[in-house]
This record gives structure tokens, C-alpha cells and sequence, in this order.
């Protein structure tokens, strides 16, 4: 499709290290404040600086804001890649590039836009280093002229990005005028333009680990115990900024405890001994991380210890490609530890559900009194989002069945594992309840209902029987599907970051080939029984998800009946970039059209 | 029995201590141990210092990994919350409670092969951290639960029963600790009842980590000829750098000591620790020389017992978190969920 007025797809291909996150924050917000959606997405290498870094912006008038595959404008700033970069390119597509560069000797095709990007920051500053930075502020400024983005929204947007700090504010508007006075002598790219429109007030722009701190937050967590580990850390960090900026009382006295861990196992450990303490406690990781936590994982069902953990996950197996995308963390997750063990995992597929969900896993930790997962993953986490402003948490914490010294007086005792509520769930008492009776003996190894080391087969048995319905009663306290459409004969089942290529699919399939569908995201698992009836109301059923080996179809298939598992058809892919919506759209077809 | 009484003599009360709580409410359940096992000793210590300091037990968690040492905890302190973890992490179990409930006394129990083989990586950072904790090392240089395998604490040259003979560098975890920066740290022998409890109530006195290995021999598996990790070999091996008395707080002593001979140390609570030197020259605050004098012990077969290193005012991780005084876990929801216009102004930074 043609590129037009606020629909266009553009990247810049620079070198990490080089301070281009800020030039491209500025040109994202530049067109958010013109009313126009966007998004950002950024893909970068597992290096500190000097390798290649491309950073995507869509704006999109109809507001989709998954990866768009066909780009409309390359700003070409890193020799290594540029002939490759512009290899790519269609027809017609403009192309700004670093002038010395030399890029217009190749294609003829294309649309050549040289900017000195040098000689144009010289005189701004005397220091080198300042002006390798000023130089992205330049093709911001560029940008704007031959996109016709508001100059003004613009110098915006630098005071936004570069908050308190006037000098630099006003260093790099002088770069972006350098850069939009040279533009003058262009002839605008034709078709390629941003127009103001009204689609995004009210909104506010966030990456899914920010919004993921934030729900924390305000979910009352005290402790965090973690382990730096790309894509996650920057969920951490960002709880750390937030509980030292909104959780200390007038006299600084913080209400909360961090520990960089020494590794995942003990990040973990920490969690569940303040968890079995009582605390709120949590820890952010990616697979490698989720893979060294198992063995507690398993303490942590078994011995039933609430926690929380959210999984941002990248590229797999192994070390993999850490600054990549994946949703292959599902199976892994969901049965995380030897023996029979599940965990509930939530799965956010929105900044806005990282945030509730950053706050609702506690209630659903404490309530379930085990460890919850939350899989995130590497493009909701670290990409910049267009959302809903967050909604204040109205209902109180929900902190699970706690027997405080009143009750154990009312008792006379208690059986930690009794299940004397029948939905599997006993009462347990927090380490410090001043009651004689209050106390018990947590482990690992088998234990009877009043917690005392057993290994009888039948208590054991009982144990395991009590622990799959708790887990089964978990369905009805999870986060339920969302479903849209119905009466469709065919459907979409996806979860997590997927959601914005299926939902824009859908629109590519009923506009190109007049094909209705109805879309099921998972929210959850164990799953909700509404996922078997949206299965048993289609007569085809296509799991999207961004891996290799369809384990969202494969934990369907665990649970559906046979006739209704072989309605699923699973469209599994995985090359570490976000999905897209013609991705989609093209294996759909590939079936119905077969 | 030379009695003229016709009728019973009422039976003596039991000692309470000053909770009015007779020792039997810090017992546990009965033990699983072989019998004679050193660690049956170490618990009866453990639960008798909680008794005569007066510590409810009640505001007790005790913490374990896996394997021998790591059961004792069901076998002392009944009254108390227990956390029985995983093999080598106890330290970050242990971490995470005290975190959330600073008002806990917390003691963890581990064995030399629970610390210093699979639980190293804890073990060093809760030393470099100094969580208040008291750490127990059941240290009987084998792995009893799996039937006798050498630990990395077994001295090179000492035999198994079958004839192995271990060849590698034994791992000082009191050397160790002492290095990494921890406050409090003592080797101890499980036969031993007079240093082990003076130790045991000092560590439990000590605001920080407060690490003891105690050597305790293991009956079954390594307690028979050329083996140095039992009973005969550490009783004709022991060198105590000092005889120790621990005065509990607000209790007055009297200098009875010739000048020179006699240290005290005052620990976090305002209770001390009498130290009568048995070794002219041994300072326990002097780090290099607490590491130099141990590394020459393990050179000349020595177990060299005592107080090795103290730092009473070392900062420990409630410290320097600057934690409040009562629980994270219990704090109520309005100290813990911010006011509506922090969210408001979030969302208006995003904006």
C-alpha cells in the first residue's frame, strides 16, 4: 500500500551509543502531540555501543500500532548497514542520509535526500563528543520539513525528552532548526505528510516495563529482590525510581525493601521468604532468569508461598538473541519445576494490562497463596505505547487468607493445609503472630494438612488433589478473555503483544477479502471456561503466537476435549521482530484460501 | 527414701525464664537424627539460649536448607515459624523474611555441604550483606542424607569409610566470612557445651550475621580413625582461643581477671561477651590476622575454636536498607498504595 497522509512507516538506521533514543523520542512525541497515533519500536543489539541500531516509527491515522513490515522513509545514518538498509527499500521511498555517505550513487529509484549532518552541527558546539550527539537532532529537523511534522511541536517535544536541563534544550532546537532550514531546498517526498488530527488526547505514551513498575507500585509491593537481566531490568529500575520517589514517609523513612540479588535463584528465594513473611514481594527476569528459578518455583507452589514474577521475555533457548522478541516462555512458565507443578500465569497484551496486572497479581498471589507469573515480553516491555492514562486501583488489596492471633484464640489452632474452605486454599499465619498455636513448619517435602513431614502415599495424594483443584479454581479468579466479534465460522485465539498485528489483521481480512473474524485474547492461564465455549463456537480456530512450536495451541490442546482440539490450526512464528499484521493476515489466508 | 513423710512431695516447679515460660515451650518435635549425632547437641544449645535470653518464641523463624542439619530446626523451638527451603538457599530465604519482618529473630541452619558446596554463592553474599541472622553450620565434612560423600569442607588427606581420601583444599568458611566483610564469626565444636553456648547466646545477641561453624561430628558416617572431623580427632585437635562467658544485658559483672588476660566485648543489645584469652596475643577485631591465624590452624591440623572476629557496630542490611521499625509485610494499605494524585501525576509525566 501506498504511503499517505498520517499513515507511514519510517526508521532510522544509526549505531547504538550514538543518543539517537532521544532524537527518535522526539519525533515520536512529535507527531503523538499533532493527535496522530504512533508507536516506537526499537531494535537493538546486545552491545553497549558501535553496532547497529534501528529504531521504527508508524504513524498510523487508523491507529494500528503493531510493526508495519513495508517502510515509507529511511533516515540512513550508519554507513556499515546503509547499502544493505537501502537494498530493502521500495521504489520510491525516500531516503535521508548522512551526505558523505554517498548513498544516491546506488538506486536510482529512490528518493535521495543528502544532509552534511557534520558540517550542519560545526558551529553549534565546540566539543566533538556534543556534536556526534547533535547530529540525530538534525535529521529530527529534517524530518520535520519534509513531513511537514509542526516545527513547533517539535522544539516541544526536545523539552519534553530533555525535561530541566535548558542548555541542552536549547543546543539541540538549535540542531533541528539546522536541520529543518537545510530541508528547505527539498522537494518534499509526495503522499508522505503528517497532518494534525485528534486521535490521541488524553493518551499517554509508556513502555510496558515502566507501566509494569507503576502497577507494582501501587499494588503496595515491599519487597523486591532482582537480577539484571535484559529485557527486564529497566521493569526494576523503574520500581526502583518510582518506590524511592512515592514510598517514603516525611521523614524519608522508605516503606519498602530492594536487593540486587547475586543471581535468579536468590532474587527468587528472597521473594518467597518475604512472601511466606507475609510481604508483598516481587521479582522481574527473562527466560535464562525463569529457567535458573524452577527448583524454587516448585518450593514456592508446593510449600504454596505467594509471589510474584513477571517474565519479560526475549529470544530463546539458551542466551539466544537477548534484545529480541518472543512469547516462547508459556510452557516453560506455566510448568515451571519438576514434579507436578502449575503455576497461573497472567498475560498482559497492552501498557495498560501491565500496569493492572502490576497491581492484581499481588491480590491474585495472596488469594491463591502461590507464585504468579506475569509474561511480558521484550516489544511490550521496552517499546513505546500509546495508552489509556492508568486507572487508579478502586477495590482494596485483596491480602488471602491470613489467621491474625484473634482467630487462633477463636480456634484454639489451625491446619495450614486444611482445606476447610473446599476451593483448596487453606489459612495460613505470617512468622511473629503472637499466639502459641500460630506457628508452622513450611517445606518442601511432603507434608500433612497440618504442615508435619509426611510421607505417607494417600496423604501425599490428597495433597497433590487439593493443590490441581486450587489451581482449577484459580480459572475464576483470573483475568477473563476478551473477545471480540461473534458468529464468525472462523477464529483467532492470540495472546500478550500479539494483539495489535491480529486486531489490525482482522481489518486487512475483512477489508481485502470480505473475511469475518472473530478474535479470543487470552488473558490468563489456567484458562477461563470461556475460551472452550469461543473454540466450540468456531468451526476453525487459528493460535497466533510469537514462537516456533505453538505452545499457547499446545496448552489448548491440554485442555480441550478431542473434537474440539482439532478445530485449532496453529500459526506459531518466530524470527525475534514483533509480529505484524500481513503476517497474520497471509498465513490465515494461506489456510482458508488452501 | 529415707522419707517420714507420708504424703507425695509436691513435684518442684519448673524453672521459667523471664517470660515465665518453663524450657519445655522452646523444645520441638523429637528427633529424626541418628542417635549421638552432634546436631542433637546444637539444637538443645540453640533452644536453650532462646530460653535464658527470654526471646518469645514466637518472634523466632528458623530457616533451613536440605540434608542432615537442615531437619534439626523441627527439633527445636515448636512455637516458632519454620522455613525448610531448598538445597543451598537458605541465606535467600532467610533474607527475604527478615526483610519483611525485621522484628523477627531469625536463626538459619545449613550444613557444610548445603553452605559451602551448592549454597556458596548465598552464602558469601549474606556475609558481605550482614543480615541480622544467626547462622549455624552443621559441619561434619560429609553428606550424611546421601549416605557419606565428602563435603568441601573435609580436610585433605582425611579418609571416608570406604578408603577415599579427600584431595582437594578444604573450604574455611569462617576464614571466609571473616574476609567478606562479615561481623560476627566463630567455630565452635557440637561436643563442647560451654563455648557453644556462650557463642550461641553472643550470635544471638549480635545485631548482624553472626556465622558459627560448629564442628559436629557425624556418628554414622565420618567419626572413625583418620577422619578429622571426629569426636576423638576434634577433641585432641581443639585449640580455643579462649574460655568465653556471656553476660546478658543489665546484668553486673565483676573484673575478677588478671589485666591483660580478660576482653569484653559489648554486643547490639547491651549484653557482652567475656573473653579470656587462652592465646596471648589474639585480638578478634583484627580481620588479616583472624584470616592469617586460621589459614596456619588449617596448615597444622589444628581446630582452632573461639570468637575469631568481631565487629559489633558493623552495619547490617536493616541498616543500611533504613527499613522503619515495624514490618514491611504488615504495613497497613495507606502506607503502601500511594494517593490518587501520585497516579494523576504519572500520567501527566507521560503525557
Amino acid at each position: 500500500m501506498a504511503p499517505a497522509v498520517n499513515d507511514f512507516s519510517l526508521q532510522v538506521a544509526t549505531v547504538n551509543g550514538s543518543g539517537s533514543q532521544s532524537s527518535n523520542s522526539v519525533l515520536l512525541r512529535a507527531l503523538f502531540q499533532m493527535g496522530i497515533p504512533v508507536s516506537g519500536k526499537n531494535l537493538f543489539p546486545s552491545n553497549i555501543a558501535g553496532l547497529p541500531t534501528w529504531y521504527t516509527i508508524r504513524a498510523s491515522r487508523d491507529g494500528w500500532v503493531a510493526r508495519k513490515k513495508e517502510l515509507d522513509l529511511l533516515v540512513a545514518m550508519n554507513g556499515e548497514t546503509a547499502a544493505e538498509d537501502v537494498a530493502a527499500l521500495r521504489p520510491g521511498t525516500p531516503v535521508v542520509y548522512d551526505a558523505p555517505l554517498g548513498l544516491d550513487q546506488g538506486r536510482a529509484d529512490l528518493g535521495w535526500y543528502p544532509v552534511p549532518f557534520d558540517a550542519l552541527v560545526a558551529p553549534l558546539a565546540p566539543d566533538a563528543k556534543l556534536r556526534k550527539l547533535l547530529r540525530n537532532m538534525v535529521y529530527v529537523g529534517t524530518l520535520s520539513r519534509l513531513l511537514e511534522l509542526e516545527l513547533p511541536e517539535v522544539e516541544l517535544a526536545i523539552g519534553r525528552v530533555f525535561d530541566g536541563k535548558p542548555k541542552a534544550v536549547a543546543l539541540n532546537v538549535a540542531a533541528a532548526r539546522a536541520g529543518f532550514e537545510h530541508a528547505g531546498a527539498f522537494t518534499r517526498p509526495p503522499g508522505l505528510a503528517a497532518r494534525r488530527m485528534d486521535a490521541t488526547r488524553g493518551k499517554i505514551i509508556v513502555d510496558g516495563n515502566a507501566a509494569a513498575a507503576h502497577g507494582a507500585l501501587f499494588g503496595g509491593v515491599t519487597v523486591l529482590a532482582w537480577y539484571p537481566i535484559t529485557p527486564s531490568s529497566s521493569l526494576a529500575e523503574a520500581l526502583i525510581a518510582d518506590l524511592a520517589a512515592h514510598r517514603r514517609g516525611p521523614d524519608g523513612t522508605p516503606s519498602y525493601a530492594v536487593v540486587q540479588a547475586e543471581d535468579e535463584l536468590s532474587a527468587i528465594g528472597m521473594v518467597l521468604g518475604a512472601g511466606w513473611a507475609g510481604a508483598r514481594a516481587m521479582t522481574a527476569t527473562s527466560g535464562p532468569g525463569i529457567s535458573l528459578m524452577g527448583e524454587l518455583a516448585g518450593l514456592g507452589a508446593y510449600a504454596e508461598i505467594p509471589a510474584v514474577v513477571w517474565d519479560v521475555q526475549r529470544v530463546g533457548p539458551s542466551t539466544g538473541l537477548p534484545t529480541r522478541t518472543q512469547q516462547a516462555d508459556l510452557l516453560s512458565t506455566a510448568f515451571l519445576s519438576h514434579g507436578d507443578t502449575g503455576h497461573p500465569l497472567l498475560l498482559p497484551g497492552s501498557v495498560e494490562e501491565c500496569f493492572t496486572f502490576g497491581h492484581q497479581a499481588f491480590d491474585l498471589a495472596e488469594r491463591l497463596q502461590t507464585p504468579v507469573f506475569v509474561l511480558s515480553d521484550l516489544d511490550l516491555g521496552m517499546n513505546q505505547w500509546m495508552a489509556e492514562p492508568f486507572r487508579y486501583p478502586e477495590a482494596p488489596m485483596d491480602r488471602g487468607k491470613v489467621l491474625g492471633r484473634a482467630d487462633l484464640e477463636r480456634l484454639g489452632g489451625f491446619a495450614r493445609y486444611a482445606d476447610v474452605d473446599g476451593d483448596g486454599i487453606g489459612w495460613r499465619t505470617l512468622p511473629g503472630t503472637d499466639h502459641p498455636r500460630a506457628a508452622y513448619f513450611t517445606r518442601g517435602s511432603g507434608h500433612d494438612e497440618r504442615a508435619g513431614y509426611s510421607e505417607k502415599g494417600e496423604v501425599y495424594e490428597k495433597n497433590m488433589l487439593r493443590l490441581a483443584r486450587k489451581l482449577d479454581g484459580a480459572r475464576a479468579l483470573l483475568p477473563e478473555p476478551v473477545a471480540t466479534g461473534a458468529g464468525a465460522e472462523v477464529g483467532v485465539v492470540a495472546f500478550g503483544s500479539s494483539d495489535p498485528a491480529v486486531r489490525e489483521s482482522r481489518a486487512q481480512l475483512a477489508a481485502e477479502r470480505g473475511l469475518a473474524v472473530d478474535y479470543l485474547r487470552v488473558r490468563a492461564w489456567p484458562f477461563a471456561a470461556a475460551v472452550r465455549d469461543f473454540v466450540a463456537a468456531h468451526q476453525r480456530v487459528y493460535v497466533v503466537e510469537q514462537n516456533r512450536d505453538g505452545q499457547l495451541a499446545g496448552l489448548l490442546r491440554l485442555e480441550l476435549a478431542a473434537p474440539l482440539a482439532g478445530r485449532l490450526r496453529s500459526l506459531a512464528r518466530s524470527d525475534g521482530l514483533p509480529l505484524d499484521a500481513r503476517t497474520v493476515t497471509d498465513a490465515v489466508l494461506a489456510h482458508e484460501e488452501a | 527414701m529415707a522419707s517420714t513423710s507420708t504424703a507425695p512431695a509436691a513435684p518442684a516447679e519448673p524453672r521459667v525464664n523471664r517470660l515465665g515460660l518453663p524450657i519445655l515451650e522452646y523444645r520441638g518435635g523429637k528427633t529424626t537424627l541418628c542417635a549421638g549425632c552432634g546436631h542433637n547437641a546444637i539444637s538443645e544449645r540453640i533452644l536453650e539460649a532462646y530460653f535464658d535470653l527470654g526471646i518469645p518464641p514466637e518472634q523466632v523463624a528458623k530457616f533451613s536448607g536440605i540434608g542432615c542439619s537442615s531437619k534439626s530446626p523441627a527439633y527445636f523451638l515448636g512455637r516458632s515459624h519454620a522455613f525448610n527451603g531448598v538445597h543451598g538457599r537458605m541465606p535467600a530465604v532467610a533474607t527475604g523474611a527478615l526483610l519483611a519482618n525485621r522484628t523477627l529473630h531469625g536463626v538459619g541452619v545449613s550444613g557444610d555441604g548445603d553452605t559451602a558446596s551448592i549454597g556458596m554463592g548465598q552464602f558469601v553474599h549474606l556475609m558481605r550483606r550482614n543480615l541480622p541472622l544467626v547462622y549455624v553450620i552443621e559441619d561434619n565434612g560429609v553428606y550424611g542424607l546421601t549416605k557419606g560423600q565428602f563435603s568441601a569442607t573435609a580436610d585433605p588427606g582425611s579418609v571416608l569409610k570406604g578408603g577415599a581420601v579427600a584431595d582437594l583444599p578444604a573450604i574455611d568458611t569462617c576464614a571466609l566470612a571473616i574476609q567478606l566483610g562479615a561481623g560476627f564469626v566463630a567455630r565452635s565444636f557440637s561436643g563442647d557445651k560451654k563455648q557453644l553456648s556462650a557463642l550461641l547466646h553472643a550470635a544471638i545477641a549480635h545485631g548482624g550475621t553472626a556465622l558459627l561453624d560448629v564442628i559436629s561430628p557425624c556418628v554414622t558416617f565420618n567419626d572413625h580413625q583418620g577422619s578429622t572431623k571426629s569426636f576423638a580427632y576434634v577433641k585432641a585437635h581443639d585449640e580455643p582461643l579462649q574460655e568465653l562467658s556471656f553476660v546478658p544485658a543489665l546484668e553486673e559483672i565483676t573484673l575478677d581477671h588478671e589485666p591483660g588476660t580478660t576482653a569484653e566485648v559489648t554486643l547490639h543489645d547491651g549484653s557482652r561477651l567475656r573473653l579470656r584469652k587462652l592465646e596471648a596475643g589474639y585480638d578478634p577485631r583484627q580481620r588479616a590476622a583472624a584470616v592469617a591465624r586460621l589459614m596456619g590452624a588449617q596448615a597444622a591440623g589444628e581446630v582452632l575454636t573461639g570468637l575469631l572476629f568481631v565487629d559489633p557496630l558493623a552495619p547490617t542490611l536493616v541498616d543500611r536498607l533504613g527499613l522503619p521499625p515495624e514490618p514491611l509485610a504488615t504495613l497497613p494499605p495507606e502506607r503502601v498504595r500511594p494517593p490518587r494524585a501520585v497516579l494523576d501525576a504519572i500520567n501527566a509525566s507521560l503525557r
